[in-house]
């Protein structure tokens, strides 16, 4: 296949719409007669509800309100397990349960009447962390608080401990960390008893279509879910959406009218999800030469109220967590456990960020031990092709992670800058010290293990009625390119105009379940079928006779129109089928966790104020490979923007708690990187592993590496071996005050 | 649990000192403004001036409006609820995010955080006046070649901002770009292609 637009930068199919701002995202619409809602939740983090007091300083009756009552199905929000209500019954969770909801044309007066309800409620005792959780301190969650929990062993790590030369133990925590997507959360819902409709903001169509038609005892074609413009998800539009779509359509059907559900910036901050709060305790033993004997892993997961996604995340974090290196025995032990929070969700990485943060962090604390560079102490550990990796799966490509190594080194100048900043930092009179720190990782694409195969995902294509062609796929625009990579995939199988390829809007009335927009799976997986849905299209006007093998774009407009004329439409589907060769055994954690990796090394470059402690990020190399770069402007920018929030993670993105839920819920007190913080982000593509044109994931990638990278290079300026993120100024000083 | 009440009582209270101080303006507004007038709506309470609305006239990317407007509607409201220009968009609320940027008199401004009646007669510029027709400002043109967008909720404020800067200083260096959309955060991370961008319009390719 001649590629002519895969590898270049053609401009982003929805660019002009945004720049002018006539993009129209969920709350830029307005329908005749519409009404506003809002959710009213608990402020207890755990209890029974006694009574609901409605103040009689409001007039309810010109208010929508609906109750559990008004629920016609289930009130569960179909995700993995049934367990999280729509609406609270009896039982609160957390904080921010919602209970009722209320819709009211002026939506100035929402928010007292919101204040003007009380819940009168029996409080239990809560629990708020992952040790009182584990201690089980109180038991909220099945018999012993444990979500889920996962075993991952590779040869016999008990074997090694009494013989090794070295065995280094440590703990690691990472804290949560809030999506902070620009758009707040919000959907519009039109109802009634036999069929609704939901336009909204949001990742996954098909999650809120399948979580809808048991809410409402529907069948599948009464649902209609439909994506508007989205302002960013990150994960954080995974599956909070459902509940909010849920609970807009519940008060329009009462209201038997469109109604808007907007959440504002705090509520959003504190009600929905956010990246997992995560314990890691590392035990690896060496031998003297620097080879990992033995990597024994405890890695546990703050679930928070419900189960949510936490058992997948929990799955690609335990996936994840011995990293591209070849080790002969390793333990892997994993567990989410409940906590009385609003309930932890997907975020970019997706669990990984988390152990490989402990690991990383560990392979610097074990190679200090040994007195062995770094660099070295990895590169002699890396999976080579051939290499099991942790679940067993052999690596089939190959890997040549030594080489993406060496050109991050090269581009960071790292050994060159470590001597520079000894001796910088050794100077007395010096105001910043100075530090290079690295990691390297890996990252597999797509559902894990066997979730490509259930999720059986299915893409469309059809002929426009000016000849042109049409990709039906559920598969999201949210910032990362999908619509622009598609067209671009499909021009290139088809050998047509980019122009030539349009994109339809994931409605679920007119695309069919490609799959939610997440794992990194939306170029790889869904970019594939896209490529075989309008291969399909293209073979039928061949067989048809109106095409020769050679034809122009203008022959293939001429085409489509003859056979639209003859035979009224043509639409071709496709459905996943996984890649030879590819075997998982989900009882025992072993086999083929992922189909492809994507690989890198990030070195960052910091300074750290002597006085104060602040730190701040001045270079940063991220150099990776992940296969075939389809828009090498799009891939820059997913890798910068990945960085740019693992910077926050690592340095500045603090959830504080209160009583189970966050405390600084505002863009003024949550504070993530701007223009100032960001440092220059320098990307680089290493040559493909493959030939062939195999493309991996990249969306997530640059989460992984980042916060590990950067706290690197704040030990290399301080010295200080520094536990979790994110590592405040005020931590630092209190490593310093330590030793003091 | 009253830890809890005493934040969310002082986020609505910074949001009533805004609505407050809005009704406190007027007098100023109708000394320095002719486009204000606010007597016809005075007379039905005594207590809350301007309560039905108060009449103004905005002018907003060159075309004038006559709206009536309650004292506490903020400019960002009056541009996305009665004029129907949602291109400015309201993220935090607060004026912490720069979402909803636009240029008045010739200073960018969030518009969450400024009364409309503020405005009034006042020369608005917000990112639907920049293009003409379908011809693209140049800034436009150059987020576009430089992907300096990706979700795009950020974008009419950050190019705002951009604009504004270029308005003042129309070779900046890349320290003063930085600083200029500062106040504008982008989750996505797009600040180099922002930055790419406002060189590229300025002519300073590359530095």
């Amino acid at each position: 296949m001649n590629k002519k637009w895969v590898g270049t930068n053609v401009p982003r199919k929805e660019g002009i719409e945004k720049v002018t701002g006539k993009s129209k995202y969920i709350d830029d619409l307005t329908f005749p007669d519409m009404i506003y809602g809002i959710t009213v939740r608990s402020d207890v983090p755990r209890g029974t509800i006694r009574k609901i007091h409605f103040a009689d300083n409001i007039n309810w009756d010109e208010f929508t309100i609906v109750t559990i009552e008004d629920i016609p199905g289930e009130n569960v929000v179909t995700l993995i397990e049934s367990d999280q209500p729509f609406l609270a019954d009896k039982e609160i969770r957390h904080q921010q349960e919602p209970i009722l909801l209320l819709a009211h044309p002026d939506k100035s007066l929402l928010e007292e009447a919101r204040r003007s309800i009380r819940i009168e409620v029996d409080e239990l005792p809560a629990i708020f962390n992952i040790e009182e959780s584990l201690n089980k301190k109180q038991i909220i969650y099945s018999d012993d608080n444990i979500i889920k929990e996962y075993l991952i062993t590779k040869g016999n790590t008990d074997d090694v401990w009494d013989s090794a030369y070295k065995i280094v133990s440590e703990e690691y925590h990472t804290g949560a960390q809030e999506q902070l997507y620009i758009e707040n959360n919000g959907m519009i819902a039109i109802a009634n008893d036999e069929e609704v409709t939901v336009w909204g903001s949001m990742q996954c169509p098909y999650y809120i279509h399948k979580a809808l038609m048991p809410l409402f005892d529907l069948p599948a074609e009464k649902i209609r879910i439909i994506q508007t413009a989205t302002g960013g998800g990150f994960g954080g539009k995974e599956e909070y959406p459902s509940i909010i779509a849920g609970h807009a359509a519940l008060l329009a059907r009462k209201a038997q009218k469109p109604v808007k559900l907007m959440y504002d910036r705090a509520e959003d901050m504190v009600a929905t999800t956010k990246r997992h709060p995560s314990h890691t305790r590392q035990k690896i033993a060496v031998d003297e030469n620097g080879k990992l004997l033995a990597i024994d892993i405890d890695f546990v997961l703050d679930g928070g109220a419900y189960t949510t996604l936490s058992a997948v995340v929990l799955s690609r974090g335990a996936i994840h967590a011995a990293g591209p290196y070849a080790c002969e025995n390793i333990r892997i032990r994993a567990r989410a456990v409940a906590t009385n929070t609003p309930p932890q969700g997907a975020f970019r990485g997706f669990g990984a960020p988390q152990s490989i943060f402990a690991f990383e962090r560990h392979l610097d604390l074990v190679a200090k031990q040994l007195n062995m560079c770094p660099v070295e102490f990895r590169k002699q550990n890396f999976l080579q092709q051939g290499s099991l990796n942790a679940t067993g799966q052999k690596i089939e490509e190959e890997v040549r992670l030594d080489k993406v190594l060496d050109l991050a080194l090269e581009k960071s100048q790292y050994f060159a800058k470590k001597k520079q900043f000894a001796v910088h930092n050794s100077q007395k009179n010096v105001k910043t010290y100075k530090g290079v720190g690295l990691a390297s990782f890996y990252h597999g694409a797509g559902f894990t293990g066997s979730g490509e195969v259930y999720l059986a995902s299915i893409v469309g294509a059809r002929l426009t009625a000016d000849g042109k062609v049409k990709v039906l796929a559920a598969s999201t625009e949210i910032g990362q390119g999908t619509n622009t990579i598609f067209s671009q995939i499909a021009a290139d199988a088809l050998g047509i105009d980019y122009d030539m390829v349009e994109i339809e809007t994931p409605d679920t009335s007119k695309v069919p379940n490609s799959g939610p927009t997440v794992a990194s799976r939306t170029c790889m997986i869904v970019g594939k079928l896209v490529e075989s849905a309008v291969c399909g299209i293209r073979d039928t006007l061949l067989k048809s006779n109106l095409l020769t093998s050679e034809y122009t774009s203008q022959q293939f407009i001429t085409a489509s129109k003859k056979y639209l004329e003859d035979f009224g439409e043509l639409k071709i589907f496709v459905k996943y089928k996984p890649p030879a060769g590819i075997h998982w055994d989900e009882k025992n954690y072993r086999g083929s966790a992922y189909s492809a990796y994507a690989w890198a090394v990030y070195v960052a470059e910091v300074s750290v104020d002597k006085y104060t402690y602040e730190m701040q990020v001045d270079d940063f190399v991220a150099v990776q490979e992940v296969g075939e770069v389809v828009h090498p402007i799009l891939a820059q920018g997913q890798i910068e923007g990945g960085v740019a929030q693992g910077i926050g993670y690592a340095l500045y993105e603090d959830v504080v708690w209160r009583n189970g839920q966050m405390a600084n819920n505002q863009m003024t007190n949550y504070i993530i990187p701007t223009s100032l913080d960001a440092p220059d982000i320098r990307v680089f593509f290493s040559e493909p592993f493959q030939p062939g044109g195999v493309r991996k994931g990249i969306g997530e990638l640059p989460m992984d590496g980042t916060a590990p990278a950067v706290i690197s290079a704040v030990e290399n300026a301080t010295g200080k071996h520094v536990c979790h993120v994110p590592l405040r100024p005020e931590d630092l000083m209190m490593l310093y005050r330590k030793e003091t | 649990m009253e830890e809890k009440k005493n934040l969310s009582q002082k986020e609505i209270s910074r949001r009533s000192f805004l609505k407050g101080a809005g009704i406190a303006s007027v007098g100023a507004v109708i000394a320095t403004t002719a486009s204000v007038d606010i007597k016809a709506d005075t007379k039905n309470d005594s207590d809350v001036i301007g309560k039905n609305g108060i009449s103004c006239e905005f002018d907003v990317n060159g075309k004038k409006y006559a709206q009536k407007v309650p004292p506490r509607t903020t400019l960002a409201e009056l541009l996305r609820e009665d004029l129907n220009l949602t291109g400015t968009k309201v993220v935090c609320d607060r004026g912490a995010c720069g979402a909803c940027t636009v240029i008045v008199d010739g200073k960018s401004v969030c518009s969450c955080m400024t009364l409309a009646i503020d405005s009034a007669g006042k020369k608005i510029e917000t990112i639907e006046g920049l293009a003409n027709g379908d011809e693209l400002h140049p800034l436009q043109e150059a987020f576009v070649n430089h992907d300096a967008l990706q979700c795009g909720f950020c974008t009419p404020g950050m190019v705002m901002s951009c604009k504004n800067l270029l308005d003042h200083n129309a070779q900046p260096t890349l320290p003063e770009v930085r600083k200029a959309v500062s106040g504008n955060l982008c989750r996505c991370g797009t600040y180099p292609h922002v930055f790419k961008a406002v060189m590229d319009v300025s002519g300073k390719k590359g530095e």
